[in-house]
């Protein structure tokens, strides 16, 4: 971050390095169930990142003091991968790791109807087998369609995309040389149906004009990702062109 | 009004099976907020992955996955997780634990003897007799029917897709049982013991199995018929013995 080099960001024409204009964010797959021992499952690519996200619970929550007698608890675990970078990440808890579990814990306890299981615990477990900038994001967006597709009771879904400063320019979804040699990261989350803010961080420097405006390129690509999470768990239950039940019930 | 909810109503049970997914706008209207969803700003949304559903004014949304909720009457299969000097703790795929009390089995224990009637590992039948407001769960084993189950297998399969095991009336239930000769008791929790001989057994669990994964294609009970009959060459076993098992 804010590192200086002579690379060429974006260019006189407002194309970045990989052929997107600042406006446009990376390629995303979205796919819910993928893991049949976990109660919920998501894999997601955006870009080059490649993220697997289970879900377990509600269930009885261990150890017994963390348990809330009004509310289940929502416990997350981000995880990189030690071949998840180009140099070998050690493995294990780091504190970076740390900061984003609690993070994306608290962003997903907005939307979970906690309530309506008291004691309980009900656990996230966000993998990263492939990063390049953004994952806290990714790793957000796999986590709430996983929370879905385990039919955990929830207001909404939360997508959740990062806009940043590289070069001068305010651009949507940074990609790693955008996010390593860029101004600022400003990673996301948006409650789409009522617009919340449940994520928003920033790391470098930008004015305050430049941040509404990377905010409102945010919420913009949020919606988007929305619309393909939707789109990945309605897909889960509707078998290729024959869909429906016309016997019993 | 009432003429429009009545073609919703149709619509859903003839083949717009419309799958919601959290925060999904269920038609404003005039519906009133069922299971599963909640209001915000005057409009239903859904509040859970689900099948929309509209029934007189209130739309609901039928859940297509997640954890077993108990609620009470259900009658449920169990194994037994941990023994207490007065209780057994049973396993029966709830967020909560369900304790079965020495008072709620049919037999006399002493305190300090409950390993002797139940262990570690054993299956058993139970009914819920309450789920209270913390979710704290009570069942009991006092009730017509309901046993310690030995011998046999426990399959599970999703909570959701019991109704399609069980089908129309019973239909797919007693297909199974008259075609594999098993008895095969299904728990609402989605926990389903069957026994029978080696080969009949392994083809009803195939057969159980198959519905859990092929819920969403159409013709389901055709699908199964096919399978097990090719599984099972039909003649000599057909009707041997009928137990009235439910």
């Amino acid at each position: 971050m804010s590192g200086h080099s002579d690379i060429v960001l974006v260019d006189e024409k407002g194309i970045r390095i990989d052929g997107r204009t600042a406006e446009e964010h990376r390629a995303v797959k979205i796919e819910a169930g993928v893991l049949k021992n976990a109660d919920g499952s998501a894999y997601v690519e955006i870009g080059k990142n490649k993220v697997l996200a289970a879900v377990y619970g509600p269930r009885e929550c261990h150890p017994r003091h963390l348990q809330n007698p009004t509310k289940a608890i929502v416990q997350c675990k981000y995880n990189m991968e030690a071949y998840s970078v180009g140099d070998r990440k050690r493995p294990g808890t780091d504190r970076r790791s740390i900061e984003i579990s609690k993070i994306t814990a608290e962003a997903l306890e907005n939307v979970i109807l906690t309530g309506l299981y008291p004691r309980a615990s009900i656990d996230v477990y966000i993998e990263i087998l492939q990063a390049n900038a953004g994952t806290r994001c990714a790793g957000l967006t796999a986590a709430s369609v996983a929370l879905a597709d385990a039919g955990i009771p929830m207001r909404d879904i939360i997508p959740a995309m990062a806009a940043g400063k590289a070069d001068g320019h305010v651009l949507l979804d940074l990609n790693k040389e955008e996010d390593n040699y860029g101004q600022a990261d400003v990673p996301l989350a948006i409650v789409p149906s009522t617009e919340e803010i449940v994520l928003l961080q920033m790391d470098g420097n930008m004015t305050r004009e430049e941040f509404d405006h990377a905010i409102e390129m945010a919420v913009g690509g949020c919606k988007e990702l929305y619309a393909l999470q939707k789109d990945a768990l309605q897909r889960r239950y509707t078998v290729d062109g024959e869909e429906d039940d016309s016997d019993e019930q | 009004m009432i003429s429009r909810c009545d073609r919703m109503d149709n619509n859903n049970t003839k083949n717009a099976r419309e799958v919601v997914v959290p925060g999904d706008k269920l038609d404003g209207g005039n519906l009133k907020a069922g299971e599963n969803t909640y209001m915000l700003d005057g409009t239903v949304r859904a509040g859970i992955l689900g099948v929309k559903m509209v029934r007189q004014n209130t739309v609901s949304v039928i859940p297509l996955g997640g954890r077993y909720m108990p609620a009470t009457g259900d009658t449920v299969i169990g194994m037994v997780n941990d023994i207490g000097s007065s209780n057994w703790m049973v396993d029966i795929g709830a967020p909560y634990p369900a304790p079965l009390h020495v008072s709620e089995v049919p037999w006399k224990v002493a305190f300090g003897d409950t390993s002797k009637y139940l262990n570690v590992g054993d299956v058993v039948m139970l009914k819920i007799l309450m789920v209270d407001e913390s979710n704290k769960i009570s069942v009991t084993m006092k009730d017509s029917g309901l046993r310690k189950l030995e011998g046999g297998r426990l399959v599970k399969i999703s909570h959701t897709k019991v109704s399609r095991v069980i089908g129309k009336s019973g239909s797919m239930i007693q297909m199974i049982k008259n075609i594999t000769d098993c008895r095969i008791f299904i728990g609402q929790n989605g926990q389903i013991w069957i026994d029978g001989d080696g080969l009949n057994a392994d083809v009803a669990t195939k057969a159980i199995k198959m519905i859990d994964e092929e819920t969403v294609r159409s013709n389901l009970t055709e699908r199964v018929k096919k399978f097990l009959e090719k599984e099972i060459p039909q003649g000599e076993e057909d009707k041997e013995n009928e137990e009235g098992d439910e």
